[in-house]
């Protein structure tokens, strides 16, 4: 929190000064803070640049450092504007730029720093699924950075974070298994203030489209009700019904309908006959 | 059906009430405090109800215990709180050790006693064992599970009834527990009693998507699991159906046979009231929780 503070004094420097003018004591007292921190903090708060310590911050380890190229090139901003309140200002606190002399009209600096968060969240969500930035994420998928499936016959793979809007504020973000091939929600809730938009809805399947390699080679099992060790009957009222959401196929062995191709189709059936009779 | 239960809760809130006034009069320092209390307030053992003393006290329901637990009968006398308080230090943390591990194997067999299955029921209405992480579950409250009822083998999974499935408890500290002392047994027979709270299974499932168009692997796969549930579903509805012809036929044995129509009569009701909660399968509401 220190440092944000710092770097923004840093940047409205002007500004303060300009705003606080009138009252001197204060103006004297955040001048000695602003001082303090400097002498503690001298290694992390000017040399860091905005985006790296945004990622840094406890509840961000699912942010990739977006490239500064990136964000610079107004190209991958397109319509961003017209969806982050501040843009202007916000765009300048993440590329740490002097403020023009006109900004003097936000309000509040805690205003920007929204803006800037929910500005550079939208510009993450472009930013993974180029070329650069998937290799960035798939790195820190292999590094565990996003958690495990709690799933347990997922056996704690990786998963990655995954929305189910690339709009901003609609929800938070899920963390999406590649084994499962479902949705979980993270189980800390210092991820619940971020959006799922952060990430976008394509980011996941891209990730594992472009690196293959990355998807686990986990035996599919499905778990099987028990009672005093016998499996309980799908003819029983609270008997098994959802065990075809578990249920995993290689997609070679199947055809476009969904049926096992030539000689495995005697297999499902053969499965299937075998289910029935166990379940009986 | 549900005054009733409501009425019934209301008996078992009551009752709780007064027993924690009970204690609260007699728990002034440590030393007071029964061992049950006690290991029931300790973290991580939130997943635990308490064991009814009448039902540790009947031995029948011990039986084979001794062998599983090293300094048996002192443990079940420090469970009881009959211990002699002339233990040294040493000898006391190892039959502690020991009386926490024949209380969860107690726990196991009788949270599936009729009044066990009462008390984690309300245990799962509060979500005292949280709620499943799965998006499409909506939060769905879970139920611990064990993988094997043998001690000392799998840690307890939770597991939920909407999608069916088991997951790793979020907690390290919940994580580390026997699942022995659950068993492999305890959710499924809690719905066999209550089938009623079994929620309706919905055909919601995560469809992955690549700017807004769906993957051709994952549908075709979608597809598979689609003809799958058709299939099991076609094989219940005609299991229900082949119980139905087998009731018309037992009725139609039982009207033919002359004399005991009366008798016949009332068989035959027994029999469609026994078999009317297996036809309204797929719409087993789920009033209860949430």
């Amino acid at each position: 929190m220190a440092h944000r503070d710092d770097d923004i004094r840093n940047l409205h420097e002007q500004e303060l000064e300009e705003d606080e003018d009138d009252d001197a004591l204060q103006g004297d007292y955040v001048g000695e803070e602003y001082y303090g921190s400097d002498g503690t903090n001298e290694s992390g708060t000017e040399s860091m640049p905005w985006i790296a310590w945004f990622c840094s911050l406890g509840g961000h380890q699912y942010f990739a450092e977006v490239a500064d190229e990136f964000v610079e090139d107004d190209f991958n901003l397109t319509g961003l504007s017209s969806v982050v309140p501040f843009y202007k200002e916000a765009l300048e606190m993440i590329l740490d730029l002097e403020p023009e002399e006109d900004s003097t009209k936000v309000p509040d600096v805690s205003i920007v720093e929204a803006s800037a968060e929910q500005l550079y969240g939208l510009i993450h969500q472009r930013y993974i699924v180029t070329r650069q930035g998937l290799q960035q994420m798939a790195e820190k998928y292999q590094a565990g950075h996003f958690g495990t499936c709690p799933r347990t016959y997922c056996q704690s793979t990786n998963v990655v974070p995954c929305g189910r809007y690339d709009l901003a504020g609609v929800e938070t973000v899920k963390l999406y298994c590649p084994n499962c091939q479902d949705l979980y929600s993270p189980p800390s809730s210092r991820y619940l203030n971020l959006d799922g938009a952060y990430f976008g809805t394509t980011f996941a399947h891209m990730l594992f489209h472009v690196y293959p390699e990355l998807v686990p080679n986990i035996q599919s099992r499905i778990y099987q009700p028990t009672i005093y060790g016998f499996k309980i009957s799908e003819h029983s009222r609270s008997g098994p019904r959802m065990q075809w959401l578990r249920t995993k196929v290689d997609p070679i062995r199947l055809d476009a309908q969904g049926h096992l191709i030539t000689a495995k189709g005697e297999d499902d059936d053969l499965d299937e006959d075998d289910k029935e009779d166990e379940s009986m | 059906m549900g005054s009733n239960t409501h009425i019934l809760w209301f008996f078992v809130f009551a009752g709780l009430e007064e027993r924690v006034d009970e204690y609260e009069s007699g728990t002034d320092s440590d030393y007071t405090q029964y061992w049950v209390d006690w290991f029931l307030s300790r973290k991580g053992n939130e997943y635990f109800c308490e064991v009814d003393e009448e039902y540790i006290m009947d031995r029948f329901n011990l039986t084979g215990l001794n062998t599983e637990v090293q300094y048996y009968s002192q443990a079940l006398d420090m469970i009881t709180d009959n211990l002699d308080d002339n233990l040294d230090d040493e000898m006391r943390e190892i039959v502690e050790k020991s009386a926490r591990h024949l209380y969860g194997l107690i726990h196991a067999r009788f949270i599936i006693t009729a009044h066990g299955l009462t008390k984690m029921l309300e245990k799962f209405k509060k979500c005292d064992f949280g709620r499943c992480p799965r998006v499409l579950c909506h939060n769905h409250p879970l139920l611990p599970v064990a993988l094997s009822d043998v001690p000392y083998t799998k840690s307890v999974k939770l597991y939920c009834c909407r999608c069916e499935d088991i997951y790793n408890p979020k907690s390290s500290r919940h994580a580390s527990i026997d699942g022995a002392y659950y068993g492999c047994s305890f959710p499924h027979m809690l719905f066999q009693v209550y089938p009623q709270l079994v929620p309706p299974k919905s055909t919601e499932r995560y469809v992955p998507r690549i700017f807004g168009f769906k993957l051709h692997d994952v549908a075709k796969q979608h597809r598979h699991q689609d003809r799958i549930r058709e299939d099991s579903h076609a094989r219940i509805m005609a299991g229900i159906e082949g119980l139905q012809q087998q009731q018309q036929q037992q009725r139609l044995a039982i009207a033919a046979a002359a004399g005991s129509q009366k008798k016949g009569g009332e068989e035959n009701q027994q029999n469609s009231n026994s078999k009317s909660p297996s036809m309204t399968t797929e719409s087993g509401a789920m009033a209860d929780v949430n």
